[in-house]
């Protein structure tokens, strides 16, 4: 077993599913997709709903801190909680947002711009839902080059063949 | 000996893996990547890293605030 590595045997494959494209969802998908692509997988991410927002050209998702009772932003050396009220207040979740880049920065976490770009570097594939793209009016042009459009069918003929499916 | 080394000192997960594994492909096979750290969950990833990519972990210490991973490139 110890000297049987995995990397060995055969190669491995994930895929995600991305649904969420929020500035703290963000980060789940691409820092599983370029880990995983460092530890020698193939990886497949399927974009898809609000998802979509993370393979613009601009990259620019929003934050709100509505409906996430278990927020707490490290405040005033304690942890404030979030209440629903707050996002109603004009310019909070813009604040909020903000508050969140500059923790990331301040804790020296990868900026999303950098993984997305690790991401692409690794030859992590990236599949934009062509029924989506049309739903939300977006055009090809405003999505990266790097993307390829796709339906579900294109998603599972790859994820019938790998190891690990998720959905974020 | 040929030294090759990463610091990866005050960065947090993922870029420690991704950076050694970019650093790694520059090292030739059977000679030793050395890599600095400050991220406390860096010593189960590379372990974990390793494992998965077939690299030999050669030793995994710590200097202070700083972990100290050799790993030798023997995978493909």
């Amino acid at each position: 077993m110890a000297d049987d590595t995995v990397a060995d045997i055969k190669r491995q494959s994930m895929t995600i599913i991305v649904t969420k494209g929020s500035l703290d969802w963000a980060y789940p998908p691409f820092i599983l997709a370029t880990t995983a692509a460092a530890m020698d997988y193939d990886v497949t991410l399927f974009f898809t709903f609000y998802g979509l927002a993370l393979v613009k050209k601009k990259l620019d998702p929003k934050f709100t801190v509505l409906g996430n009772a278990a927020m707490e932003m490290p405040m005033f050396g304690t942890h404030i909680a979030m209440p629903n009220f707050l996002p109603m207040i004009p310019g909070v979740d813009a604040m909020a947002g903000a508050m969140m880049k500059s923790l990331i920065k301040k804790n020296n976490v990868a900026s999303l711009e950098d993984l997305r770009e690790a991401a692409v570097l690794s030859d992590v594939r990236m599949i934009a839902c062509n029924m989506t793209v049309e739903l939300f009016d977006y055009k090809r042009e405003d999505l990266m080059d790097e993307i390829e459009l796709g339906g579900a069918a294109s998603y599972f003929e790859v994820a019938a063949k790998s190891h690990i499916n998720m959905f974020i | 000996m040929s030294e090759h080394v990463l610091d990866a000192k005050g960065l947090n997960c993922p870029l420690p893996i991704l950076k050694a594994k970019k650093a790694l492909k520059a090292v030739p096979a059977g000679e030793i990547l050395t890599v600095y750290s400050t991220d406390p969950g860096s010593v189960a990833d590379f372990a974990a890293f390793c494992n998965q990519t077939g690299n030999e972990l050669v030793d995994s210490s710590q200097d202070g605030d700083v972990y100290v991973f050799q790993i030798k490139h023997t995978a493909g």
